[in-house]
């Protein structure tokens, strides 16, 4: 329900304050960061999105281990279509993305005869038969070694305004408003009675279908629609790194972004955006300092069992819970403890 | 059974469903008119539930027809169905156990607040979306939880979440209304209110038929009853001649835990 009244319109103004004061750091960010960790940046603005439209598929109750291959697919598309026929790389990648909506419509077919472990296991296997098509097919798709000197994004030229979109700073920004945009579609999504149809999918799908919700075609839309999203960051990461190979998509970098996921927590959009961020910093900064970096599935491995063991609701968890803790703690010890769970 | 000759609003014919070896409905048939309070009863597992969950389309039937609104409407997806007016409650309190109890309603509202994806991306589905929140207060008001409109659905008691079960199907504006043991579970106080609210159902236009194990319940609500065991037909007729029917009273007898149902 929109909250009226003043209470209400305070709270939307404490938001909006929020979202500038973020959107004023995010803006400052790269000019704090040392050449590599620009780059850095990029790819985890990049994550954000990938992670996000995977939390959309989540919400129906379905966790595919497809998703990283998806993002693949509108990659190779966006590719593809630059490097073959001389798509401009922004309608590529918008390309891209309708790409890898329209396999993902085409799998829902085979995939959501099943739920749970099935679907799982089900767009495991669908991943696998495209990453073996990239592999099988030299032409176009250039087999295990991939596509490579793949279209930059054009770089903006007119007469008093020059952007060069190979500097990470730039590429960096264009990220971040095609990523905020396309965050601002999920959460309208989720907000609007669609997202209120997914949960309700989630929960109980056969009270949905009974009250009369096609409950395959909702979950059809919300793989498409993750899958759109999941091939925007795939076109955005083609045409930054510049070449894509079948590996850059396996199912290991798929357990990454699980990780991710269920760190941070998927109930809200929050959630994930933790995840990713926390985990990425820890990465990059804290392994690589000190040179742990090849043991990291190691230690994302031990961070997940952690997480679950000690915040099985996530990252986002973490938040609410202080804040309860801190007016306990302001209201004194007499207050009692009860109220933590 | 049908005095004025017209055609049955809800129809099996023959209707046979199989798990495996098990014959769980078998050559089924009844017909459901427009208007009636309809009761199916039978001993436990005389294939009642199943008999529903064919006639609302989440299993097909091995054999057989069903027909709503005069057309075969077999194997059609449960969703289809409730589209064309035939919604099912179920079995104890399935809901959506996370959600509020308006939430619930809302969802019930699916068919009736359409609008386009732009439309629901941009916001311009509100009006339609406004309707449906008065329409899914005011069915709560019929079943008096409007003041619980905000509360969790866990926060429920038992009888108010049956009842919500109820306001979900009732929110999607059936013309056949399919209750599966909606007095279970309930006080006998409860159970008398919920009595009372599915004759006001009725008077609003809507057909019912319900399953129930409650007999006096049974006895008093229904117009009709169709009595089946081990998955056919028993007996069929008004309340006093199902009640005093030998076959009746052995069949309940007869099942292990049926006996105290049947006094
Ligand atoms: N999905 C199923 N798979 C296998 N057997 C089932 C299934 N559903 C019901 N049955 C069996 O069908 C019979 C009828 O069950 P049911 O329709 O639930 O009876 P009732 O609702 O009248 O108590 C029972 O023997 C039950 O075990
Ligand atoms: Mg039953």
């Amino acid at each position: 329900m929109p909250t009226a009244g003043p209470a209400g319109s305070i709270r939307r103004a404490v938001w909006r304050l929020r979202l500038v004061f973020l959107f004023a750091i995010l803006a400052a960010l790269p000019y704090l960061l040392s050449y590599s960790q620009q780059e850095i940046a990029v790819l985890l603005v990049i994550n954000v999105l990938l992670v996000c439209s995977y939390r959309l598929l989540t919400l129906t109750g379905e966790w595919s281990l497809g998703h990283v291959v998806i993002m693949g697919v509108g990659a190779y598309a966006s590719a593809l279509l630059a490097k073959q026929f001389g798509v401009p790389v922004p309608l590529s990648m918008l390309l891209g993305g309708c790409m890898a909506a329209a396999i993902a419509a085409l799998l829902s077919f085979p995939l959501f005869r099943m739920k749970g472990f099935y679907f799982l296991i089900g767009s495991f296997a669908a991943g696998e038969i495209i990453r073996l098509i990239w592999k099988r097919f030299t032409d176009p798709f250039g087999g295990p070694k991939g596509l490579k000197r793949i279209d930059p994004f054009p770089n903006i030229e007119t007469g008093f305004l020059s952007i060069d979109f190979y500097e990470p700073v730039n590429y960096y920004f264009l990220s971040l408003v095609i990523v905020s945009a396309s965050l601002f579609v999920l959460y309208r999504v989720e907000r609007s009675r669609i997202g209120l149809t997914f949960h309700a999918i989630h929960w109980q799908d056969r009270l949905a279908e009974s009250v009369g919700v096609d409950t395959f075609r909702y979950r059809t839309l919300a793989f498409v629609i993750a899958s759109f999203f999941a091939g925007i960051a795939g076109g955005l990461y083609a045409h930054y790194v510049g070449a894509v190979n079948p590996t850059r998509f396996s199912v290991d970098q798929m357990v990454y972004v699980l990780v991710w996921a269920v760190v941070g927590g998927t109930t809200t959009l929050h959630g994930p955006i933790l995840g990713v961020v926390v985990l990425t910093v820890i990465n990059e900064i804290v392994l690589r300092a000190l040179g742990l970096d090849t043991a990291r599935p190691l230690i994302y491995g031990a961070i997940l069992i952690l997480s679950v063991l000690y915040l099985p609701n996530g990252l986002e968890s973490l938040g609410p819970r202080l804040r309860a803790r801190w007016r306990l703690w302001r209201s004194g010890p007499a207050a009692g403890g009860g109220e933590l769970a | 059974m049908n005095p004025s000759g017209e055609r049955p609003i809800l129809e099996a014919r023959g209707l046979t469903r199989r798990f495996g070896g098990l014959v769980a409905v078998n050559d089924f048939s009844f017909s459901v008119h427009e208007g009636a309070i309809h009761g199916l009863i039978g001993p436990n597992g005389a294939g009642k539930t199943t008999t529903f969950n064919v006639i609302s389309g989440f299993y097909a039937p091995t054999a057989g027809q069903v027909l709503f609104r005069g057309l075969d409407v077999s194997g059609r997806k449960t969703s289809a169905l409730a589209a064309m007016g035939l919604v099912r409650t179920f079995q104890g309190s399935t809901l959506f156990q996370e959600f509020s109890v308006l939430d619930n309603v809302r969802v019930g509202r699916h068919l009736g607040a359409r609008a386009g994806f732009v439309s629901r991306l941009i916001g311009t589905d509100r009006l339609s979306e406004r309707e449906a929140d008065a329409k899914a207060l005011e069915t709560l008001a019929f079943f008096g939880l409007q003041e619980l409109a905000g509360e969790p659905v866990s926060n429920l008691p038992h009888g108010h979440q049956r009842m919500l079960g109820m306001a979900v199907a009732l929110a999607a504006e059936p013309r056949v209304l399919l209750l599966d043991e909606p007095f279970t579970g309930m006080n006998p106080e409860e159970t008398r209110r919920m009595m009372a609210l599915v004759r006001r159902i009725r008077d609003r236009g809507v057909t019912i038929m319900l399953v129930e194990h409650d007999m006096q319940a049974v006895m008093n609500l229904c117009d009709i009853i169709t009595v089946m065991n081990f998955g056919a037909l028993l007996v069929e007729g008004a309340p006093e001649t199902v009640r005093n029917d030998p076959a009746v009273i052995e069949a309940y007898l007869g099942s292990i835990d049926g006996a105290g149902h049947a006094s």
